[in-house]
C-alpha cells in the first residue's frame, strides 16, 4: 500500500468514527436541555454572586467563558477517557482492534467527533450566556485566539486519547475515575475564577490539564485591559507550553495505545466483557 | 498454494490476575490446524472447548502462549497488520454498533474502517440488505432492531469488507428457524460462489448446522482437536450404530427378520392395545432395508411408519468426547 493510499484509508477511518458523533447533535436534541441549560444555571450562580460581591465586571465573562469550556472537559472525561472501556462492553473495541487501520485514526474520529458536537454546545452556552447577562467581549487579537483555542483542543483532545487506552487498565472504576476528574478540575483550573488566585506553584501545577492555560489565554484575550492583573502567564508563553502539551499527549497517547493492545493481547482481557 | 488458515502446535495458557482467582486455564492445547481457500471449516465444541480462544488468535485479537498461527500465509503475531487485511469477524449476540444510527448507516461506519470508497461500500450495503431480507429496515435505527434483524446486520458487517478469510463465531446463536437459515444460506452461497478464493471458519455447538454447512469439521474439546474430517467421514466412525425403526400392524412370526443378512441387531416390541408391532434394527448394511420390507410382508403385516435412523455428529462427539454438549 502507498503512503497516500494508507492516508486516505486512515482518513477514511476518522470520518466514519466521527460520524455517530456528528450525527449525535442532531438525532438527540435533548443535549440542548441537559447540557446547555443545566449548565447555565451553575454559571448563573456564579455570576449571581461575583454580583452580589460587587467583583470586578470582567469576572461575569470568566464565569460565562469557564461554564462553555465545561462542556470540552466533560467530553474528555465521559466521551474521549470512558469510551474505550465502553466500546469494550459493547463488543466494539474488538471489531476496532482487528481493522486494518492505525489504532490512533480510530481515536482521532472519537475526538474529531466530539469536538464538533462539543464546540456546538459550548458555543450555545457561550452565546446564550453573553445575551442574558449581558456580556461585552473585546476581539484585540482574533488570530491568537483562535491559535489559542486550536492548541488548547489538540492537546486537550491527545490527553483524552491518552486516558481513553489508560483507563482500560481502571476496568470497571473508569466511572469513579471521570467523577473523581470533574469537580477537582474545576477548582484546579479555574473553571470560574482566573487560575492565579490559587497562586503560582499550584497554578503552574494544574497547567498539566491542558484547559487550565487555555482557558487563562482566552479570558486575557477576551479582556486584554485585565490580563496583566488576572493573567497566570503571557498569552504567547502559554502558547507554547500549549503547542509542547499537544505533542506530548499526542505521542503519550500513540505509546499508551500501543501498551494496551500488546497487554490486552497478551492477557486476553482487552476485549472480554465485564473485567 | 498456501492454507488459508493454518496452526503448528498453537497453545494458549490463560494465567489468573492473581492467585486466589484460581489454576491456570490451558484454552488451546497443542493445536494443529489446516484449512485450505475455499473452504467453509466447522469448529464444533461445548462451551469453553477453546473456539472463540482460536478465533481471537487468529483474527489478532490474542498471543498464542507458544506454538505458530498462519492466516493466508501471514504470522499473525508478526504480520497482524497484514492479517487485518484479510478477514473480518462475526459473533453470535453481538451488540456492536451505535443504536443511533441506521442499519444502513452503521454498515457503512464498519466499512470505513476498512477504507473502502463510500460509493462501493453502500452499493455493496444495500445489495445485501436485499439479499438478507433487510431492505426495509435500511433506514431504521439499530436500537429499534429485533435480535434475529440485528444479528443479520452483524453478519453483513463481515460480508460488506469482503475478507478473504471470515471468522464466525456462532453466527446464529440464540436466533429463531428462519433468521438462522437466511444466514447459512447466505454463507454457503457466499463461499461456493467464491471459487475456492474465500473461507470461513465456523465455530458452532448446533451440530446440525455443522453437517449442513461445512466441508470439513473439527470436534474440540478442552482446547485439543479430537477429530477432523468431512461430516460424512466422522459419521462412518459411528456407522455401525445405524437403526431402522417400523410400526407395523402386529405381527405374530418375526423370527425370520433377525436372520436377514446385514442385520445386525433386533428387537421388537408388541402393543396389543393398538394392536401395533414396533421393530428396531441395528444395521452392518443399509441394503438389508428392502429384505426387511419384503420380510414383513411376508409375515402378513402392513407397514404404518418407517424411520431411518442415521448417525450424526452428535453420535461422534459423544463417541469421541464421552459426554454431550451442555
Amino acid at each position: 500500500m502507498t503512503g497516500s493510499a494508507w492516508i486516505v484509508q486512515n482518513l477514511r477511518a476518522v470520518r466514519g468514527r466521527a460520524y455517530p458523533r456528528v450525527l449525535g447533535a442532531q438525532r438527540e436534541p435533548s443535549w440542548i436541555f441537559f447540557d446547555v441549560a443545566l449548565p447555565l444555571l451553575t454559571v448563573a450562580a456564579y455570576i449571581y454572586m461575583y454580583k452580589f460581591m460587587d467583583a470586578p465586571k470582567e469576572f461575569v465573562g470568566f464565569v460565562i467563558l469557564g461554564g462553555a469550556m465545561t462542556a470540552f472537559w466533560l467530553n474528555i472525561l465521559w466521551s474521549m477517557a470512558s469510551q474505550f472501556y465502553w466500546e469494550k462492553e459493547t463488543g466494539n473495541l474488538s471489531l476496532f482492534l482487528i481493522a486494518p487501520v492505525s489504532r490512533m485514526s480510530i481515536l482521532g474520529g472519537m475526538a474529531v467527533g466530539g469536538l464538533f458536537f462539543t464546540t456546538l454546545r459550548a458555543s450555545a452556552t457561550l452565546v446564550i450566556g453573553i445575551v442574558v447577562f449581558g456580556v461585552t467581549l473585546s476581539l484585540s487579537s482574533p488570530l491568537m485566539l483562535i491559535a489559542i483555542f486550536l492548541v488548547t483542543m489538540v492537546s486537550l483532545y491527545g490527553m483524552g486519547m491518552m486516558f481513553a487506552s489508560l483507563y482500560l487498565l481502571f476496568g470497571r472504576e473508569a466511572y469513579n475515575m471521570s467523577n473523581l476528574m470533574t469537580e477537582p478540575i474545576y477548582l484546579a483550573s479555574g473553571f470560574y475564577f482566573p487560575v492565579k488566585a490559587l497562586g503560582y506553584w499550584a497554578a503552574a501545577g494544574a497547567s498539566i490539564i491542558p484547559i487550565t492555560l487555555g482557558l487563562d489565554g482566552l479570558r486575557q484575550l477576551f479582556y486584554p485591559e485585565s490580563s496583566a492583573q488576572y493573567g497566570f502567564l503571557p498569552v504567547g508563553t502559554e502558547l507554547v507550553i500549549l503547542v509542547g502539551l499537544s505533542v506530548l499527549f499526542l505521542i503519550l497517547s500513540k505509546v499508551s495505545l500501543d501498551y494496551m493492545e500488546n497487554l490486552g493481547k497478551t492477557t486476553g482481557r482487552l476485549t472480554l466483557r465485564w473485567q | 498454494m498456501e492454507p488459508a488458515v493454518e496452526t503448528k502446535k498453537l497453545t494458549r495458557v490463560f494465567n489468573p490476575k492473581k492467585k486466589k482467582e484460581g489454576a491456570s486455564v490451558r484454552a488451546l492445547n497443542s493445536v494443529d490446524l489446516k484449512i485450505e481457500k475455499g473452504e467453509l471449516f466447522g469448529l464444533l465444541g461445548p462451551n469453553g472447548a477453546g473456539k472463540t480462544t482460536l478465533l481471537k488468535i487468529l483474527s489478532t485479537l490474542l498471543l498464542p502462549t507458544s506454538g505458530k498461527a498462519y492466516v493466508s500465509g501471514l504470522d499473525v503475531e508478526k504480520d497482524y497488520v497484514e492479517v487485518r487485511k484479510r478477514i473480518n469477524m462475526v459473533s453470535g449476540g453481538e451488540i456492536s454498533g451505535y443504536g443511533l444510527l441506521t442499519v444502513r448507516e452503521n454498515l457503512w461506519m464498519f466499512s470505513q474502517f476498512y477504507g473502502i470508497k463510500s460509493s462501493i461500500a453502500l452499493e455493496r450495503i444495500d445489495d445485501m440488505l436485499g439479499k438478507f431480507g433487510m431492505l426495509d429496515k435500511k433506514s431504521e435505527k439499530v436500537r429499534t432492531l429485533s435480535t434475529g434483524q440485528r444479528q443479520k446486520m452483524n453478519v453483513i458487517r463481515g460480508f460488506v469488507t469482503d475478507p478473504q478469510i471470515l471468522f464466525l463465531d456462532e453466527p446464529t446463536l440464540g436466533l429463531d428457524v428462519n433468521a438462522s437459515r437466511t444466514i447459512r444460506d447466505f454463507i454457503l452461497d457466499w463461499v461456493r460462489k467464491s471459487e475456492r478464493d474465500k473461507t470461513v471458519l465456523l465455530t458452532t455447538h448446533y451440530m446440525a448446522e455443522a453437517d449442513q454447512l461445512c466441508d470439513r469439521v473439527a470436534i474440540i474439546d478442552d482446547g485439543r482437536i479430537l477429530a477432523c474430517d468431512s461430516p460424512e467421514n466422522l459419521k462412518k466412525l459411528v456407522k455401525s450404530e445405524t437403526t431402522l425403526r417400523l410400526d407395523v400392524t402386529t405381527m405374530k412370526d418375526q423370527r425370520v427378520l433377525g436372520t436377514i443378512p446385514g442385520v445386525e441387531k433386533f428387537t421388537s416390541t408388541d402393543d396389543l392395545e393398538n394392536n401395533i408391532t414396533s421393530l428396531r434394527f441395528v444395521l452392518g448394511d443399509e441394503s438389508a432395508i428392502s429384505d426387511i420390507v419384503s420380510g414383513v410382508a411376508k409375515g402378513g403385516s402392513k407397514i404404518l411408519a418407517l424411520r431411518k435412523t442415521e448417525p450424526t455428529l452428535e453420535d461422534v462427539f459423544i463417541k469421541l468426547v464421552g459426554k454431550g454438549f451442555e
